[in-house]
């Protein structure tokens, strides 16, 4: 028991140090710039304890069981040597987390509005609610897509920069044909896309393939997986803008 | 308070619910391999579903609300002090003092970006410091949020200001060490998701509802990608800062040995 408490305790340390400039910051503005009294601080207190515990408990559950899933995965896969079993993994993990990723379904909805206040969509909710489930299909399929050209890239060693040049001038070209209600949007959802939980878990994959497979730097090439996860996004959710328009 | 957690408890379910079908089912079905200490990683991932659970809620019942409503009390022309909502960008000083500073606040608590702080530090054998990349993307992220709400007030096409930051990107790559490159573009896309994101939303489109002549639906968007891109740059800027230093450093201590 005494020696499960010593972790917790570091563990704790790192959470209050973490917290401290958010707290802060809300305090000094709601006291010094705003001016208004803490509204139900009791409340805010507790919630305060919530979010110490939780993030204690979720850096915890990391290094005990997310990260080591990720490699012992990774390496399970490397040495069964069956590119298509990995790639259908990378696909299905990107493409399940983020069909299902709350910050993406916010973003889909305000966009199926500024799509129906641009006349693109018919000022109707069932017609919005198709538009922004279109949407974040749209954007699962990206980043699943994301993963498998990640993986292949570590797999293969090639240059990141390469791949994110391409990105980039794809991105560039695009904007120039793209609709201008749904351009906003395309940039913020390359953002959004990847959850809490999906990114130590594909940070780990990466960095395990990369250690498992001969002649690949761990540090070079494991990492590069969450930057092809919002990059792709930017550009399928402008081709969908692009082509919802003309059908 | 009980039933948020019970409600939070189900949406994390869910969210998780897919990651451990996928891993289930590639894991029995085909690595057909068992689990080296499933209990232990069992436990991982009951902590971390727990640990969600725990920290949405906190943050949801403390301090979503006060960020929201700071968000929206700032941009108000009463606070403001302007008879009319100005567009005169001068007039939203303590706008962007917010932005940088709540963007920095909630990127050091995200973790996201803890993860793959602690994941670089490991096996880089400590050359990459946890803090130290965890502070330059929150710079990043602050500079980000505070250019982003100018560009709102503005009216800056966002376009034009994204792909310029590319450009920027691409050039810093050239000098940074290669170590540093691919993890600085992963620190763009891990700096936006549970704690950043609905704060700098709701900054973002109150900020465009209180300018005339600026529709929230079109200029509200934008804030996240600009987080997004900062922090590349800040990181790539600290690793050739960092290089470049201990470079300097090394010749000047040789330049001393040699009398």
């Amino acid at each position: 028991m005494l020696r499960a408490f010593k972790p917790v305790q570091r563990l704790l340390g790192g959470t209050l140090r973490d917290l401290a400039p958010l707290v802060l910051v809300i305090g000094f503005f709601q006291l010094v710039v705003l001016q208004q009294p803490f509204p139900d601080l009791l409340e805010v207190g507790i919630g305060l304890v919530f979010v110490v515990i939780g993030l204690t408990l979720f850096i915890g559950g990391l290094e005990i069981g997310l990260f080591p899933l990720g490699e012992a995965m990774a390496v399970a896969f490397a040495r069964k040597g069956s590119l298509a079993a990995l790639l259908g993994f990378a696909f299905l993990l990107g493409f399940s987390t983020t069909i299902a990723e709350p910050a993406l379904i916010a973003v889909a909805d305000q966009a199926g509005k500024a799509a129906a206040a641009a006349g693109v969509v018919a000022d109707r909710p069932e017609a919005i609610d198709h538009y922004a489930l279109w949407l974040r299909v749209t954007v699962a399929l990206s980043v699943g897509l994301a993963l498998v050209i990640g993986v292949i890239r570590i797999v293969r060693g090639w240059a990141i920069q390469v791949l994110i040049i391409g990105g980039y001038t794809g991105i560039a070209v695009m904007t120039a044909f793209a609709p201008p209600e749904i351009v906003g949007i395309a940039y913020d959802s390359g953002g959004v896309t990847t959850s809490t939980v999906t990114v130590p878990l594909v940070a780990a994959l990466g960095v395990g393939l990369a250690s498992v497979i001969r002649g690949r730097n761990p540090v070079v090439d494991g990492f590069g997986l969450i930057a092809f996860a919002s990059l792709t996004p930017m550009m399928f959710v402008m081709a969908f803008g692009a082509i919802w328009k003309h059908i | 308070m009980i039933d948020l957690l019970w409600t939070t408890t189900l949406s994390t379910l869910l969210d998780v619910a897919p990651i451990v079908i996928v891993l289930g089912v590639f894991q029995f079905a085909v690595l057909r391999r068992p689990l080296a200490r499933p209990g232990r990683i069992l436990l991982g991932l009951g902590l971390v579903i727990a640990g969600m659970t725990f920290f949405l809620v906190g943050l949801e019942s403390a301090l979503f609300p006060l960020g929201t409503t700071m968000a929206r009390q700032l941009t108000e022309p009463a606070f403001l002090g302007t008879a009319a909502a100005s567009t005169d960008w001068r007039d939203y000083g303590w706008v962007y003092v917010f932005a940088a500073a709540i963007g920095f606040a909630t990127t050091i608590a995200e973790p996201a970006l803890i993860a793959v702080a602690l994941k670089a530090a490991q096996i880089s054998g400590g050359a990459v410091p946890p803090l130290g990349l965890r502070l330059a993307v929150a710079f990043g992220v602050a500079i980000g949020v505070a250019l982003g709400c100018l560009r709102i007030v503005t009216g800056t096409p966002l376009p034009w200001c994204i792909i310029g930051g590319y450009v920027v990107v691409l050039l810093q790559t050239r000098v940074t060490p290669r170590l540093i490159v691919p993890l600085a573009y992963d620190s763009g896309g891990v700096t936006t998701s549970t704690v950043t994101v609905p704060v700098v939303t709701a900054l973002g489109l109150g900020l465009a509802a209180a300018i005339p002549s600026r529709s929230p639906l079109i200029d509200g968007f934008g804030l996240i990608a600009f987080a997004s891109l900062f922090p590349i740059m800040t990181v790539q800027a600290y690793a050739w800062l960092a290089s470049t230093w201990s470079r300097w450093a090394k010749a000047r201590r040789e330049k001393a040995a040699v009398p």
